[in-house]
């Protein structure tokens, strides 16, 4: 099966019964052994190739140096080991501040950042939908919807954690900031208040 | 059977010329999926944090992980040689302290493996804090690179990313991004793997 057909006239065939043909040098390659090959490393490839290339959160630390500047509409939010997570609104008021508990369900956390930052997360979604129409372009929308999202009005939010709280619970909180569209986050230390309260909330 | 066959090997230049075969990592990582979709940048210096707190530590560019090694190497009064250079050069993620890594280097496939399960990855102590040498070399063996000025003339500069198991306490990941901004990083790529995005309303 392997070899080149050369087809040298007198075939096995043709010994006893048949006539002596006219020779008739064939032009024609056996091409199956090759076309194993090719159909061999179409498979090996599509199998082994992978297009989903790894996603990622680009997040800016701030620079640790002086007091964090003081923001009037903020929500901290605090978590904790067993998907556990609290919030509060505004500044912390030691003896005064309740943590409300909270989860990561669509009417969780959720549902708290959509609606305290409603104005902000209008005005991105309003640019989305035109950036669906084509009515803006891909840099006015980035450039609108970074000014939406850092206007005055729009949410601060503070992400702390404690000793037990797992890396994928960030990373769903940052989640949930995206498709809030809070621009204005910081990941922060704990005080030792806040945790204190943490721990006792269960 | 010629279309057929013609199609067979336009598909297998194509696979070919798209797949890109990555070296085997030690660790594996079950990396939080998120709804970005953000595609990771290439060129980057990545700490893989595992979901026992293990740092391990990779960069992109064959002479830049030489040039980084041989820094290493000075810092830590490891002799190496030229094969280990070489072998290094091509590898992919180390998980290593200082000490084991030339006994890493010279093992055999079989025997890294078992090292890399046994190893407690580089120290990131603040007393022992291998990491930041890791950090800072990497860093700067990738800026003098040859063909550095080239890639940031294509948007393709160094990025500082954090491949963390979804499963490891934050507290592992933060001490990373400490020891990053204690070496003047502030920026940084989380790397995820990508979920349905979720209807907001």
């Amino acid at each position: 099966m392997a070899e080149v057909n050369t087809d040298q006239g007198g075939s096995a065939k043709g010994g006893k019964h048949g006539k002596v043909r006219a020779k008739k040098a064939s032009t024609h390659i056996d091409m199956t052994p090759m076309v194993d090959l090719a159909f061999l490393l179409l498979t090996f490839f599509m199998l082994t190739t992978t297009f989903s290339k790894p996603k990622t959160i680009e997040i800016n630390m701030p620079v640790k140096d002086g007091e964090p500047t003081k923001v009037n509409n903020a929500v901290t939010i605090l978590l904790s080991d067993k998907d556990r997570v609290f919030w509060y609104y505004g500044e912390f008021k030691p003896g005064e501040t309740q943590l409300i508990k909270s989860d990561f369900s669509d009417n969780g956390i959720r549902k708290v950042l959509l609606d305290k930052n409603a104005v902000a997360h209008a005005e991105v979604m309003k640019l989305e939908e035109q950036l669906a129409k084509r009515q803006i372009a891909d840099s006015t929308f980035k450039r609108l919807s970074v000014e939406a999202k850092s206007q005055k009005s729009a949410l601060m939010v503070l992400i702390k954690t404690d000793d037990k709280a797992k890396y994928r619970n960030v990373i769903d909180i940052l989640d949930e900031l995206s498709i809030a569209s809070v621009g204005k986050y910081a990941i922060v230390d704990i005080m030792k208040d806040e945790y204190d309260l943490m721990q006792n909330a269960n | 059977m010629t279309p057929m066959v013609d199609l067979a090997f336009l598909l297998v230049t194509f696979f070919m010329l798209t797949t890109k075969f990555r070296p085997e990592e030690p660790v594996v990582v079950d990396m939080p999926s998120s709804v970005s979709s953000k595609i990771l940048p290439e060129n980057t210096l990545t700490i893989t944090v595992d979901s026992a707190g293990r740092a391990f530590f990779n960069i992109d560019g064959q002479s830049v992980r030489r040039n980084l090694l041989t820094r290493i190497g000075e810092k830590y009064k490891i002799q190496f040689t030229e094969d280990e250079l070489k072998k290094f050069s091509v590898m992919s993620t180390i998980g290593m302290p200082a000490d084991k890594l030339k006994a890493y280097l010279d093992a055999p496939d079989s025997e890294r493996k078992k090292m890399d399960k046994a190893t407690g990855g580089i120290p990131i102590d603040t007393l022992n804090n291998q990491l930041a040498d890791w950090i800072v070399y990497g860093w700067t063996a990738a800026i003098s690179d040859e063909a550095y000025a080239k890639k940031k003339e294509s948007g393709n500069e160094l990025r500082f990313a954090i491949k963390g198991d979804g499963g490891v306490d934050y507290t592992y990941i933060k001490r990373i991004i400490e020891i990053f901004q204690q070496n003047k990083v502030n920026r940084f790529n989380l790397i995820t793997n990508l979920q349905a995005t979720p209807t907001t309303e």
